[in-house]
């Protein structure tokens, strides 16, 4: 079972959430080629191991945040909400 | 039968072995990541069709571990698109003659394949399901409570549920099949034909050299090769990675469950899109049940008791008599979900490496028409015109497929 800690609400079961996938960079729109923007859209990195990715707190308080979860044993490292993410 | 008989009034030697192990060789004409049913098939039409047996099979743990031992063995073609609807006919034609094919019975009953509707929307995407269905020749047709209750009668037909059934999409020719019999006949067609099967050989790397596949690293030693082919479903994106092939592909668990065993009640196999769930009585008598996706990306196998409760609940709004009923097991498989719901099948960028993978929740009932195309395409080096449409550079060209008949649950 996977627990998500809302930044809000505190820590909660995975129903409550609606999960929003891999974060992806937009590319400007208005100067993306045809593959950029394909590659936006479509490709995804699909990682075995730990990934941040969206959450939305849907049955809660609606806050969307980024849990770092590992896609095989679904450990969650931390949450975090956009504004707090680590500078790259 | 008779073959068992006499082999019990034998004195008990044991079977021969359906396949050999080999010591793996140095190079391959074509090696083939993934021993389930779309590798070991791609593997016995190589041999059979274009006389190529220089093939190996690498599998990471034992054959038919994934997907081809996991799924619910519902075999159906009553597609919505016209490219969806052709390729599932030809899957299910080869499975009718594969018990004979293969020498092997593979036990395919072709019980009739009921899709539930609850809404006046899906009475009329049954409609034009059936009508896309008629129009290529494929048996389906729309049809009312009154016959339903005629296929099914424990089905609550009345109005009284929160989804009442209002018709159902009828498609006679689909059916369950013994899915690990389906496996092991590949296995044992390829490997009479001198394909080697090789069991816990997992992939570890996939040399290239001027954008050219040269060789394919494992476990077990490095073997040199021209031709791989990537057929490992949920954990595709992984062997991709190691030749920098990107793929629109994100892996999501898929979990199954069976009944304790019961006397023969449900002949035909009942799917309903909007409770999320399908279910066909096995041959030993349980209930075989699946519903949808996981809704978040997962390479885990574990079962969770959320999925457990909303299947049963769901379970119990079609047949309510089944209230005391106790699961027997659960599971899990890996599924590797595109975003148009068809498969990705044909060349990459890379030369000699081509893929047969994103075949999502429906994969197993397209294994003998994907080996079989698959084969053509490494024999002749073009892509047959049934599998042209599944091509990977569609998402880049905008021309998905759309097949939102594909999956049977889950949109």
């Amino acid at each position: 079972m996977i627990l998500l800690t809302c930044p809000n609400c505190g820590t909660r079961n995975v129903s409550e959430f609606r999960y929003g996938g891999e974060i992806t960079k937009r590319p400007n729109p208005n100067t993306a080629t045809q593959a950029e923007w394909a590659n936006y859209l479509y490709v995804r990195k699909n990682v075995l191991g730990v990934m941040p990715e969206w959450w939305c707190h849907q049955s809660g308080c609606g806050q969307w945040l980024i849990a770092e979860r590992h896609t095989k044993t679904h450990e969650v490292l931390k949450t975090y909400v956009w504004e707090a993410r680590p500078q790259e | 039968m008779w073959k068992l008989i006499r082999h019990g009034l034998n004195g008990n030697k044991p079977l021969p072995r359906m396949w050999r192990t080999h010591d793996l060789k140095d190079s391959y004409d074509v090696v083939i990541i993934g021993g389930g049913v779309h590798g070991l098939a791609a593997a016995y039409y190589l041999a059979k069709y274009h006389g190529i047996t220089n093939v190996a099979v690498l599998e990471k743990r034992y054959i038919g571990s994934g997907g081809s031992g996991r799924n619910t063995t519902i075999l159906r073609s009553n597609y919505l698109t016209p490219e969806g609807v052709a390729f599932y006919d030809e899957s299910i034609k080869l499975y009718e003659n594969l018990s004979v094919d293969l020498d092997f019975n593979v036990l395919f009953s072709q019980r009739g394949h009921l899709t539930l509707a609850h809404s006046d929307a899906a009475v009329r995407t049954m409609r034009w399901r059936a009508e896309v269905n008629q129009i290529q020749g494929v048996n389906s047709s729309l049809i009312y409570p009154d016959e339903i209750a005629k296929l099914c009668p424990h089905l609550d037909l009345s109005e009284h549920p929160r989804y009442p059934i209002l018709g159902a999409l009828y498609h006679p020719p689909g059916g369950i099949i013994r899915h690990d019999a389906v496996v092991w006949g590949y296995a044992r067609g390829a490997d009479e034909r001198g394909v080697h099967i090789h069991q816990l050989t997992e992939v570890t790397g996939i040399n290239v050299e001027n954008n050219k596949v040269i060789s394919v690293q494992t476990n077990c030693g490095t073997i040199k090769t021209g031709m791989v082919l990537n057929a490992t479903a949920g954990w595709c994106s992984l062997i991709c990675d190691m030749v920098d092939v990107k793929l629109p592909i994100t892996s999501h668990p898929l979990q199954a469950c069976v009944s304790e065993a019961l006397k023969p009640f449900l002949d035909v196999v009942i799917v309903s899109g909007s409770l999320h769930v399908y279910v066909s009585q096995s041959d030993r008598g349980e209930l075989v049940m699946g519903a949808s996706i996981d809704p978040y990306q997962s390479y885990s196998l574990d079962s969770t008791l959320g999925f457990l409760e909303s299947l049963s609940g769901h379970m119990l709004e079609l047949f309510p008599s089944l209230s005391r009923v106790k699961i027997l097991r659960q599971w899990a498989g890996v599924c590797d979900m595109t975003p148009d719901y068809s498969p990705i099948m044909g060349f990459t960028p890379v030369e000699g490496f081509v893929v047969d993978v994103g075949w999502g929740t429906y994969g197993f009932k397209a294994g003998p028409v994907s080996g079989k195309r698959m084969a053509e395409l490494i024999a002749t080096n073009r892509t047959p015109d049934l599998i042209a449409p599944f091509y990977l550079g569609r998402f880049e060209d905008g021309a998905l497929i759309g097949e939102k008949g594909a999956a049977s649950v889950g949109h």
